[in-house]
């Protein structure tokens, strides 16, 4: 599936697997990086700037809320890449394509960055609004636990040596987590309802203003162009990692040519 | 505009210290992760070209 | 299939029966880690009584993991786990077999146990009864995961630190339920709901579990 698509995918048509060809898409994810770099910024720019200077002092928490603005698109973002990742994983183990289990394991640090990062700041938004650096509330429970299935999948794909097995085992471990976190979500609920009768959640948002809101999906969106151009910037070096005897690899790097240029960019 | 100052805006009604550390924790990490990611590509590269390999 | 399963069911079972005391090391591990507690928390009867159903699911679920990693060793370090994937014969009678192994070598032992916990932590007799049940459907849970987490780790260096990583994190619900229902029963309400649950976790993870296990045999041993 991929030799063929390597060959055909010059001439003919997009096909589905047209870009399974690590070759394909190291070329496309080459052009299309800065355009991502471009959106990151330009939605984060817009998003902070709605954040900051349109959107409301909050009633209740003051100026505090406006973490809400990372501290969200962080866990959303968290939660989304794990299933894309698992998603990825599982492609590649069906379908024995390389591409979509090298996307898997480049998109693990970023996602376990997010979780970090809901964390941190679930924690400095939680200080001044409920007293705590951590709360045990549901989602950030969930969020904790969700890291650490991050970290479980990278270590262990670390620890194998051989690709092939690494990334077999790596898939079968994130379908599993996949399959979990929903399970795992709701007995931490559970286990939440039974330990606090009290309000303090972070699930209980404060009823928010469109401005708000709309800060938040920007912020959001720029969050996962942010996600894409990291994640493919990595995918490429695992992609020269693995194929790096590949003819199309030395054509790249001007090896068989018997040149070798230091000053290459990324 | 919800600002009347620079100094208000850092101040950031008396939370200036947990705003900033989230949004400081932030920008930190989203910078240093691309970096990364692209010193672990310029590596790669090098380490392609200068790799006496086989073609296959 | 069931040949299978009983064959090795019953290999194992005398294999260690011939170790005993590698065989009697999960339990205590157990004993000793429980006691831990009280030498770093205070005798205070209240705190005990309040931190045993975690104390307990903490440590059963420690000594479940530390003898799991072990699981395949022995087969895979003299050949035999490759031949027994080679056979007709499907490696889900293989892998659930395994898991009874453990279950009934670690997970039993621990049960039989729960009442010195009893007296150690000072439970009265529902909270101890809760507990007892809790772990009789919660300890095979740790079993079947414990497995899987032994087949995906299996011949790794770093392997019983990063099996421990790797399954703890999938635990958790049967860790909450278990310990909600002592909790619950100490209240004085009924804890057939955290039961319901545990059986149902226990139902979903016996039906998923070994079929995962055999997939990551196939990928640890190709």
């Amino acid at each position: 599936m991929n030799t063929s698509a390597a060959n055909a995918g010059a001439t003919s048509p997009l096909r589905l697997f047209t870009f399974s060809a690590p070759s394909r898409f190291y070329s496309l994810t080459g052009a299309l990086l800065p355009w991502l770099w471009a959106i990151t910024i330009v939605l984060t720019v817009v998003g902070l700037y709605i954040g900051f200077f349109v959107a409301p002092t909050d009633a209740t928490q003051g100026e505090s809320y406006r973490i809400i603005f990372i501290h969200v698109p962080a866990a959303w973002m968290a939660m989304l890449l794990y299933l894309v990742m698992a998603f990825w994983a599982g492609v590649g183990w069906a379908f024995n394509a390389r591409l979509a289990s090298m996307l898997a394991r480049a998109i693990a640090p970023t996602g376990a960055m997010f979780a970090f990062l809901a964390l941190w700041t679930g924690a400095f938004w939680g200080r001044p609004t409920w007293g705590t650096y951590w709360v045990w509330d549901a989602r950030l429970t969930t969020t904790l636990i969700l890291l650490f299935l991050y970290l479980g999948y990278i270590a262990l794909v670390n620890a194998i040596d051989d690709v092939r097995r690494g990334d077999q085992a790596g898939a079968l471990l994130a379908l599993v987590g996949s399959v979990n976190v929903p399970i795992i979500y709701f007995s931490v609920k559970w286990w939440n309802t039974l330990h606090q009768g009290a309000t303090i959640s972070m699930t209980k948002a404060p009823t928010m203003a469109q401005t708000m809101l709309a800060a938040m999906l920007i912020m959001t969106f720029a969050f996962w162009a942010y996600a894409f151009a990291v994640v493919f910037t990595r995918t490429r070096a695992i992609v020269l990692e693995r194929e790096s005897h590949t003819a199309w690899v030395d054509e790249l790097t001007g090896r068989s040519a018997g040149t070798i240029r230091p000053g290459d960019r990324p | 505009m919800n600002w009347n100052s620079a100094a208000e805006f850092f101040a950031m009604g008396g939370y200036g210290y947990y705003v900033w550390a989230s949004y400081g924790a932030t920008l930190v990490l989203m910078l240093l992760e691309p970096v990364l990611a692209r010193k672990r590509h310029a590596q790669a590269l090098r380490e392609a070209a200068a790799d006496p390999g086989d073609e296959r | 299939m069931t040949d299978l399963f009983v064959a090795v069911l019953l290999r194992d079972l005398k294999l260690a029966s011939r170790r005993r005391i590698d065989t009697l090391l999960p339990l205590v591990f157990f004993g000793v880690a429980l006691s831990l507690f009280p030498l770093g928390v205070g005798p205070e009867r209240e705190t005990l009584r309040l931190i045993a159903p975690g104390v307990v699911w903490v440590c059963a679920l420690l000594a479940s993991m530390l003898s799991v990693n072990q699981l395949f060793a022995g087969d895979l370090a003299d050949g035999s786990l490759e031949q027994m994937l080679l056979a007709p014969q499907p490696a889900v009678a293989l892998a659930a077999a395994k898991c009874a192994v453990h279950w009934i070598l670690t997970g039993l032992p621990l049960l039989v146990a729960t009442p010195l916990v009893a007296v150690l932590f000072d439970l009265s007799l529902p909270a101890f009864a809760a507990l007892a049940f809790g772990l009789l459907l919660g300890t095979p849970i740790l079993s079947l995961l414990g497995a899987l987490g032994a087949a995906l780790t299996l011949g790794l260096r770093s392997g019983g630190m990063l099996l421990i990583l790797i399954v703890l994190p999938l635990a958790t619900p049967a860790l909450i339920f278990g310990t909600g229902a002592v909790g619950t029963v100490e209240a004085g309400l009924s804890a057939s709901g955290h039961f319901s649950l545990l059986g149902a976790l226990l139902i979903v993870t016996a039906l998923g579990a070994p079929w995962a296990t055999a997939a990551a045999l196939r990928i640890s041993t190709e």
